[in-house]
């Protein structure tokens, strides 16, 4: 796909616009809509890329597997899963409830992660498309 | 259970409704534009939806179905409630901000972001709608389970009116109320759902002493299974193949949840992306309790009301909780509780409606049919027309299903969902490379693939708890066929799209990739 316009790259150094740049030296096509093969490409956006996967990759694989065991267990495993632990209390419905437990603290953790990485890496990423009317 | 108890059931349960109809009709005044009926004008809070989210998931079949399950096959039934709280998480990371951010009002906008609108719209609108009917099934089922208990009707007939009656009721909350009366009625629900649960749960565990050690040493004395109830098998570890069986139902259950059709479009609900994962935390802790809780009411029931007398009551393994209830707190607790099963399957049955009405209304018609010109205000009384169809194509299929454990009817939906659905979504959010051919591959193969089996497996015929008991057509032998279909989906997406096709469209692409996690370009802040 051809341009109309060669799409405007951002100063190197955010914080040192100069004069000679338009005003708003953003990642937007000819007709004003953001650019969005610049935005794709722009270091911002694949910072904010790099940092959702440095979460979201590990928390899946360890919660899949994590569950996968359980139910493998489960299956095959009738006996382990039926060892007493407290009282009547086995291991199986430990591990069950455990289940729960550790899906609310990856829940807490990836909210807690995204508050502090991500929203302001979006934020930073939009600002390169944000014009003054949109901000007024 | 006597006539006086048949009155007060229903007097609890009539004033639900009124209540429940009233605050529809208030909340629906300005119910006039499609963003109003389909998505509440994406009004509501982070924290609102994350309620009525946790509404529209905890159905009759995680109420009445899996502390039925419990009751009956002990830890076998209290998978179901571990699959549904894991499940969250994908929704969680992988889909709910993206699709916020790319979608407007159907699971349709997200799938046919990139690709050629028409066939992917139908498609998109076909799974939702088979899969929502599914759905529905089984919650009508779960009412007419719940009724024959609350009004004591043993008779096949008379629990098909009620069924027809519940339908009935549920359009008109569609009708009138659209998205924002149904959001309501979520959350009103949610609310009491929780309560009711915890609270039972408190009493019961405190009537043990806070030993849940003892309630389950009582559980077992009281079930004929005794302390196998206690371990994993009971109901799935028989035979080899059971235990496929069992795998192929956890696959379903953790899988499903994020690619249901009408979870997925509660997150339109909400203004922006941050809002939708707020929804999910909230969600995520609401269920947390509630399944938790089940585990408690589950082996309570068994321990106070006896897996016997659960089995054999009319409504069968759905009525345990309305039965532990009647034991523990006598008539008044028993309306209530069946209260709060009614509502819920009434609130979730009209957020079923909505979703395969607004898919119809907006994938189909407005951009397969009318090619994206529709009028808005031709689309959403296509929508209403489209709620009434599936009302009364629910309540056959209820009439059908009654009888049927409803979790393990509701586990086909998800099945139907993580097959059809979620490998769909993964593919047009994470890989670059998919194309318009690979997700016609992987909804129709997943989809196709997943209602045959169903079909031709023992939950539709050949045994005795079989929708037809007497045909035996049964030649697949898992009832739950997740575990087929789901990898066949993804296998037939990644086939569709490396052996040919139009090549992605990389602007697109790139379009739906920045827009997915920054809301760039969807107007959303």
């Amino acid at each position: 796909m051809t341009k109309a316009l060669p799409s405007v790259s951002r100063p190197a150094t955010p914080g040192f616009a100069t004069f000679d740049e338009p005003h708003h030296s953003l990642l937007i096509d000819g007709d004003g809509e953001p650019d969005f093969d610049a935005i794709q490409t722009s270091e911002d956006f694949l910072a904010l890329k790099r940092r959702v996967k440095r979460f979201i990759l590990p928390a899946t694989v360890v919660f899949l597997a994590w569950y996968v065991t359980f139910v493998l267990l489960s299956a095959y495993a009738a006996e382990f899963m039926s060892t007493p632990l407290f009282g009547t209390v086995n291991v199986g419905l430990t591990m069950g409830f455990l289940q729960i437990v550790t899906t609310v603290i990856i829940t807490m953790a990836y909210s807690r992660y995204s508050k502090r990485k991500l929203d302001p890496q979006v934020d930073r990423v939009r600002a390169l498309v944000e014009t003054d009317e949109e901000l007024a | 259970m006597t006539g006086a108890n048949t009155a007060i059931n229903l007097s609890v349960f009539g004033v639900f409704v009124l209540l429940t109809l009233y605050i529809v009709y208030r909340a629906s005044t300005r119910n006039v534009s499609a963003s109003d009926y389909y998505a509440a004008g994406s009004s509501f809070t982070g924290t609102q939806n994350g309620i009525a989210l946790s509404g529209d998931f905890l159905s009759a079949a995680s109420f009445l179905g899996i502390s039925g399950a419990i009751a009956v096959n002990g830890y076998d039934g209290f998978m179901y409630s571990i699959g549904w709280v894991v499940a969250w998480l994908i929704g969680l990371m992988l889909i709910s901000e993206r699709l916020r951010n790319t979608g407007r009002f159907t699971m349709g906008d997200v799938m046919a972001f990139r690709m050629r609108q028409r066939p992917v719209r139908a498609a998109a609108a076909n799974s939702t709608l088979v899969i929502s009917l599914f759905y529905m099934i089984a919650q009508m089922a779960g009412a007419g389970g719940l009724m024959a208990l609350l009004l004591d009707v043993h008779s096949k007939i008379g629990q098909a009116i009620i069924i027809a009656v519940v339908g009935i009721v549920m359009v008109l909350y569609v009708l009138v109320g659209g998205m924002k009366g149904t959001t309501w009625v979520q959350i009103i629900k949610a609310v009491l759902l929780i309560l009711t649960v915890s609270l039972l749960t408190i009493f019961l565990i405190g009537k043990f002493g806070f030993d849940f050690s003892s309630m389950l040493d009582r559980a077992t004395q009281r079930s004929p299974l005794g302390e196998a109830v206690l371990s994993p098998g009971v109901k799935y570890g028989a035979t080899d193949l059971s235990k496929i069986d069992f795998i192929s139902l956890a696959l379903a259950l953790v899988l499903g949840t994020a690619s249901l059709p009408h979870v997925l479009m509660r997150f339109y609900t909400v203004p922006n992306a941050r809002e939708a994962r707020k929804s999910v935390v909230w969600a995520t802790w609401m269920m947390a309790i509630f399944y938790s809780c089940t585990l408690v009411i589950g082996f309570g029931a068994m321990a106070l009301v006896g897996t016997d007398k659960i089995t054999n009551a009319p409504g069968g393994e759905n009525s345990a909780a309305p039965l532990l209830a009647f034991q523990v707190g006598g008539t008044v607790l028993l309306g209530i509780v069946c209260a709060v099963a009614f509502a819920t399957i009434l609130a979730v049955v009209a957020g079923l409606t909505l979703t395969a009405s607004a898919s119809f209304a907006h994938d189909v018609y407005a951009n397969v049919i009318k090619r994206g010109e529709a009028d808005p205000r031709d689309e959403v009384r296509v929508a209403r027309i489209t709620a009434v169809c599936v009302g009364v194509l629910a309540i056959v299929g209820g009439i059908a299903a009654n009888g049927q454990n409803v979790a393990f009817l509701v586990a086909l939906a998800f099945a139907l969902a993580a097959s059809a659905n979620l490998p769909t979504l993964l593919y047009s959010l994470f890989w670059k490379r998919f194309n318009t051919r690979g997700t016609l591959w992987s909804i129709y193969g997943g989809l196709t693939s997943c209602v045959l089996l169903i079909v031709f497996s023992p939950a539709i015929s050949g045994s005795k708890s079989s929708v037809f008991p007497d045909a035996d057509f049964a030649f697949f032998p898992l009832s739950n066929p997740g575990i087929v279909s789901i990898p066949l989906s993804f296998l037939a997406g990644f086939l569709g799209t490396v052996l040919g096709g139009e090549k992605a469209d990389a602007a697109k692409q790139a379009e739906m990739e920045v827009r997915g996690l920054t809301g760039i370009g969807s107007g959303l802040r």
